[in-house]
């Protein structure tokens, strides 16, 4: 049977693996701590344009791996990204309506969300990290949602 | 704006309730992984499997650094070669010097230990290990270097460089370690002044040029300036490898314990090549002195 989303899937995957590997790359100390958390943006963006080809269990796969990628505790990352992918997926007809600054708050309030998650989770799990500049990650990702989101409009629409 | 609107006149869009279960079963499965894996070894075939798919992934990262390093190294001209051939010979020179002189100290130290009847020192093994252009996570002070279980890296081994103490490993994949770095706030390391043996423990701050030494009262004689070395209490690293020099001394009278900052020796950011440290710690016989400082900073 012919998959209608096969070609969404793929460049979700694909633009998952690129971001990946972008989150790796060595920057300054004070840019690193700006860095956006490019992996969940890619998920937001497909979770919200293109909620058929994507799942929460996309999300999963990918936290997963960037929790095998960055070392920490193995489903971190991937309950953060399970509870922002649902809340996407929840709201994304609202969501999509959005103007683009209301949308980038929306988004931004994600970010901290996932960063709370995270948090929570170091605290538990017994590897403290309470610097008010986790923060700033979430600050850095939601000032790159208008430009990324604009860059896959024009790349994923046409195929 | 909408990417799939020619799908078709099947508006809505997913199924609220299987989409909720979903979510809920991934999130359980998540905290299950969880759990097993903050157990020693607990999900060890996941994390296995997982650090299989990751490492090269790595190593995709690393490549345009490691490209960059060929390049430049290729296109060194000759006078700088030169240059450089001259500074490490004469760096060379120095070097056999004071090791001839400190070999001659050793041996006296063994004839004097052999006097005291104690037990020898153990001998050091090290091995150069590479630090992988690896960002693993901005907040937190870790890298990856390019030795692992096929190396015998074992876990919470001591990791130095040219200067000084650089970090502990702490977990330990097929071709690659992660180092937790002294300056991870997750880290501590037992050291003792230099000057008066005052022995304390200096924690990481998360920031690179910083260490603190949170645990001393106010009357400690410490000064601007002291030097730190592991104390090898704690059984983690051997004694006496510099770790940090102090840089700033505050006496809060309102406060019970004094505020130091130090700034470690090691080059944390900057270093490429590091040294794997391979040492069996010395078994303390007396009780007394036995009650090693705990050592933070262990990842499960």
């Amino acid at each position: 049977m012919n998959d209608p989303y096969a070609t969404h899937r793929l460049q979700a995957y694909i633009s998952a693996l690129v971001a990946l590997l972008l989150s790796a790359i060595p920057l300054p100390h004070v840019l690193g701590l700006l860095r956006p958390d490019l992996l969940l943006l890619v998920v937001i963006w497909f979770a919200l344009m293109s909620p058929r080809s994507t799942g929460p269990l996309y999300a999963f796969i990918w936290g997963l791996l960037l929790d095998a990628f960055s070392g920490v505790l193995l489903g971190q990352h991937a309950l953060g990204f399970v509870a922002v992918s649902f809340f996407v997926h929840h709201f994304h007809l609202r969501m999509r309506m959005f103007p683009l600054p209301h949308q980038t708050f929306v988004v931004l309030m994600l970010l901290w969300l996932y960063q709370f998650l995270l948090f929570w989770i170091d605290g538990v799990s017994g590897h403290p990290l309470n610097e008010w500049y986790r923060l700033l990650a979430g600050v850095g990702g939601a000032l790159c949602w208008p430009l990324l989101s604009g860059v896959f409009s024009s790349l994923v629409r046409r195929h | 704006m909408v990417a799939l609107r020619d799908r078709g006149a099947r508006f809505a869009p997913t199924r609220v309730g299987s989409l909720a279960w979903r979510a809920i079963a991934l999130i359980a499965l998540s905290l299950g992984i969880m759990v097993l894996d903050s157990r020693h070894d607990g999900a060890g075939l996941l994390r296995r499997s997982l650090a299989q798919i990751v490492a090269p992934l790595h190593r995709i990262v690393e490549a345009p650094f490691a490209l960059r390093d060929a390049i430049s190294s290729s296109l060194m001209t000759r006078d700088a070669l030169r240059l450089q051939v001259t500074t490490l010979e004469a760096k060379n020179r120095e070097n056999a010097l004071a090791l001839q002189r400190l070999h001659a100290v050793e041996l006296e130290n063994e004839r004097l230990q052999r006097l005291l009847d104690a037990s020898p020192r153990e001998a050091v093994r090290t091995l150069t290990a590479r630090v992988l252009q690896v960002d693993l996570d901005s907040a937190r002070q870790r890298v990856l270097v390019d030795r692992g279980s096929v190396d015998q890296v074992t876990s919470a081994q001591p990791v130095i460089d040219a200067y000084g103490v650089y970090g502990q490993t702490t977990r330990i994949n097929a071709s690659t370690t992660e180092v937790i770095l002294l300056s991870d706030a997750n880290h501590a390391i037992p050291v003792q002044i230099e000057r008066n043996g005052l022995r304390t423990i200096a924690a990481g701050t998360g920031d690179p040029n910083r260490l603190a030494l949170p645990y001393l009262p106010r009357n400690a004689d410490v000064q601007v300036g002291d030097k730190l070395v592991t104390s090898g209490l704690g059984g983690t690293f051997p004694a006496d490898i510099p770790v940090a020099t102090v840089t700033e001394v505050r006496r809060d009278p309102s406060q019970p314990l004094v505020q130091v900052r130090a700034a470690p020796n090691a080059k944390l950011d900057r270093d490429r090549e590091v040294m794997l440290v391979w040492y069996k710690p010395q078994v303390i016989s007396t009780p007394a002195e036995a009650t090693p400082h705990p050592a933070k900073g262990k990842s499960p």
